[in-house]
């Protein structure tokens, strides 16, 4: 890579770049459209920072290695498209359950199953918040440009080390083969969060104990802290319980570190809604539609307002009911057949309209289809 | 490794287990009474001692399964996994810190079943990982099923009028994937086990110890072969020697297991062919 500040760059090859950044040190990974540019880069550009690549013989094992490499020390990284996903999603609640940083890259293509590999869409929206069994919270962020997936790879991983959790990013096909001309992150321009080591005597280490914000010190391997990691539900010292009484304060833990904190996870960028009688929401790729739709609308003097949800998981509710209250309707476009929607339904008080402006036809939406969807609910 | 410090070794042979267990840990443990796991789990421990190695540059990594539990009892970083995954968590730890010495305890079902991709690939990629397989020839923890070594006509749950199925051998498995160092050997035979494991860590590639075990709580009850001593026995009697089954017939080793090291192959390992790279690359634009 050329080292200016202003470069020419593929989606999947920013995603690298904001990684990098972030201090990613190790990627496994398995090819697979529309996400293979990632690993490839990976494994380009890793030896020449002293980084490691492996390409692992499936999506369960790349998961899985990435998970023992931040065990062991190492930022580590994933990508993949929806049907790796459905492989990952095992490791990715191993990775829950025991608290280790990690990113999960989802290039979103179409599905059900091997589905429309070359064609975009955002029908993995539920599965980034549900896919592993069982009980946990999920942070999902959602870039819209070649830019902004630089800057939210970094807040990927920075969100990763700060609550000890996986995170997942979620790009689609069209954004990540899409190029644009992107001003690179200079040293220091983005803050980058490491996770917190232990500092006590070893002896006094408890692995999974109460902390006042819920996150635990995590230790390397080597660095003299022996504790045991189980993805069977577990005590404070890491060990297998059956114990109701220890069982609850653990899954409580996964739950409270995350959401007792939303308001650090949460980023939504916000556009004309001071007086905004109806709002278009979205995420990913479809905001830049919807953002030339609001201004083209606004010229037209139709009072419409922009809401982009760069995190999708936990789902900024609240957030989204203020932005909203003097709002009569508002349109959620999306490339699924509705999947946020169904939050945004549960957000918003019954009388505000939502409407839905959805493609999984595997072209992406335009400005017209909303301009379109505006003219027809007005 | 900079916090790694040797270990000073325990004055009497009897207190090496002891000294090893890992402390705030509470027992009993989860195996029945008899089980060749414990086996294992103590002639792994002596091996360890014999080597010298520190306890923090040990990494213990487990799958899912009765043999899986043994992580937990000994005072080494550990990492219990998902169901037939140890090797590759194994080879993300591994890469990510070359200097560490990394164990996976595996079984038949974990390692052969769910896991038998990860497990050719690991031994393709001869990543410098002893992974120790402790073969029962049935699942324990899930009540007796069937497993890829069940052998064919053997009853288990889920071949409840024999099994219909041929079943692996890891060994043959592990050195046609291009594993380089291949040993087997049995609960019976806990000196040789010792010596295997010594081996299997010193050796620098991806190594695998078949421990031949009993689980007579299934399969020693379902194939009537009685209690843990009788299945010890059965394994004392089945047994032969690499240099002796050389000298016999296909025929005469039917239902014997041949034991010792029985593959050894010097390849160039994994993190040490990615170093180099790394060194020819580290700098460039």
């Amino acid at each position: 890579m050329a080292d200016t500040d202003r470069q020419l760059l593929l989606g999947n090859m920013a995603c690298i770049r904001g990684a990098i950044y972030a201090g990613m040190r190790f990627f496994a990974g398995y090819p697979i459209t529309p996400s293979t540019e990632v690993a490839e880069g990976c494994a380009r550009e890793l030896p020449k920072i002293g980084g490691k690549f492996i390409q692992m013989e499936d999506e369960l094992g790349s998961m899985a290695a990435i998970v023992g490499a931040s065990m062991a020390g190492l930022k580590s990284m994933t990508a993949t498209s929806g049907p790796g996903y459905s492989l990952m999603v095992e490791n990715i609640g191993y990775a829950y359950m025991v608290e280790v940083p990690c990113v999960v890259v989802n290039v979103q293509r179409g599905g059900p199953s091997t589905g429309l590999p070359t064609k975009a869409s955002q029908s993995d929206t539920m599965q980034a918040r549900w896919g592993p069994h069982g009980d946990y919270t999920a942070i999902t962020i959602a870039p819209s440009t070649v830019a902004e997936i630089i800057t939210e790879t970094i807040r990927a991983f920075n969100l990763a080390e700060r609550f000890r959790t996986p995170v997942t990013v979620l790009l689609d096909e069209s954004l990540s083969h899409m190029r644009a001309m992107v001003s690179l992150p200079k040293p220091g321009e983005y803050e980058v969060i490491d996770r917190v080591k232990p500092t006590c005597d070893p002896a006094d280490y408890v692995p999974f104990g109460p902390t006042e914000n819920g996150v635990n010190p995590m230790p390397s391997y080597g660095e003299g802290y022996r504790y045991y990691v189980t993805g069977l539900t577990h005590d404070v010292m890491g060990f297998p319980t059956n114990r109701p009484d220890e069982i609850v304060p653990k899954m409580d833990k996964l739950k409270h570190k995350i959401e007792d904190y939303k308001e650090e996870i949460f980023k939504l960028r916000v556009e004309k809604m001071e007086d905004a009688e109806i709002a278009l929401i979205s995420y990913g790729s479809v905001s830049r539609a919807a953002l030339l739709a609001v201004t083209l609308a606004r010229q037209a003097d139709v009072k419409v307002g922009f809401i982009q949800l760069h995190t999708i998981w936990p789902f900024a509710q609240e957030q989204l009911r203020d932005l909203c209250q003097n709002c009569s309707k508002v349109i959620v476009g999306e490339l699924n057949m509705g999947q946020i929607v169904h939050e945004v339904e549960c957000a918003l008080p019954p009388e505000i309209e939502v409407h839905r402006l959805q493609r999984y036809d595997g072209e992406i939406l335009t400005p017209t289809q909303f301009l379109d969807k505006l003219e027809e609910v007005l | 490794m900079t916090t790694a410090t040797k270990e000073t070794t325990p004055k009497q042979k009897s207190d090496v287990v002891l000294h090893y267990l890992r402390p705030k840990k509470n027992f009993p443990h989860v195996w029945c009474s008899g089980c060749g796991i414990g086996v294992v789990m103590g002639t792994l421990v002596r091996a360890i001692d014999k080597l010298g190695l520190s306890r923090d540059e040990v990494v213990l990594v487990s799958g899912i399964g009765c043999t899986s539990r043994l992580p937990v009892y000994l005072d080494f970083n550990a990492l219990h996994t998902t169901h037939g995954r140890a090797l590759p968590f194994a080879t993300g730890v591994k890469f990510a810190r070359p200097g560490m010495k990394v164990i996976v305890i595996t079984g038949d079902g974990d390692a052969l079943a769910i896991g038998g991709n990860h497990f050719i690939h690991a031994c393709r990629r001869n990543i410098d990982i002893t992974a120790i397989l402790i073969n029962n020839y049935i699942y324990g923890m899930t009540g007796g099923q069937g497993s890829p070594t069940t052998p064919s006509n053997a009853f288990s749950t889920t071949t409840p009028y024999g099994n219909v199925e041929k079943h692996f051998d890891p060994c043959e498995l592990a050195k046609a994937a291009g594993a380089t160092y291949v040993a087997r050997t049995t609960v019976y035979h806990t000196p040789q086990m010792e010596k295997n494991i010594i081996s299997a860590v010193e050796h620098h590639g991806f190594s695998l110890v078949e421990v031949v075990s009993n689980c007579h709580t299934y399969y020693g009850r379902l194939n009537r072969q009685g209690d843990a001593p009788s299945m010890l026995r059965w394994f004392k009697e089945k047994s032969i020697m690499l240099s002796k089954a050389k000298k016999m017939t296909e025929e005469e080793l039917q239902d014997k297991f041949v034991i010792g090291v029985l593959h050894r192959a010097d390849k160039t390992e994994f993190c040490d062919e990615y170093q180099k790279v790394v060194d020819a690359h580290q700098g460039e634009k």
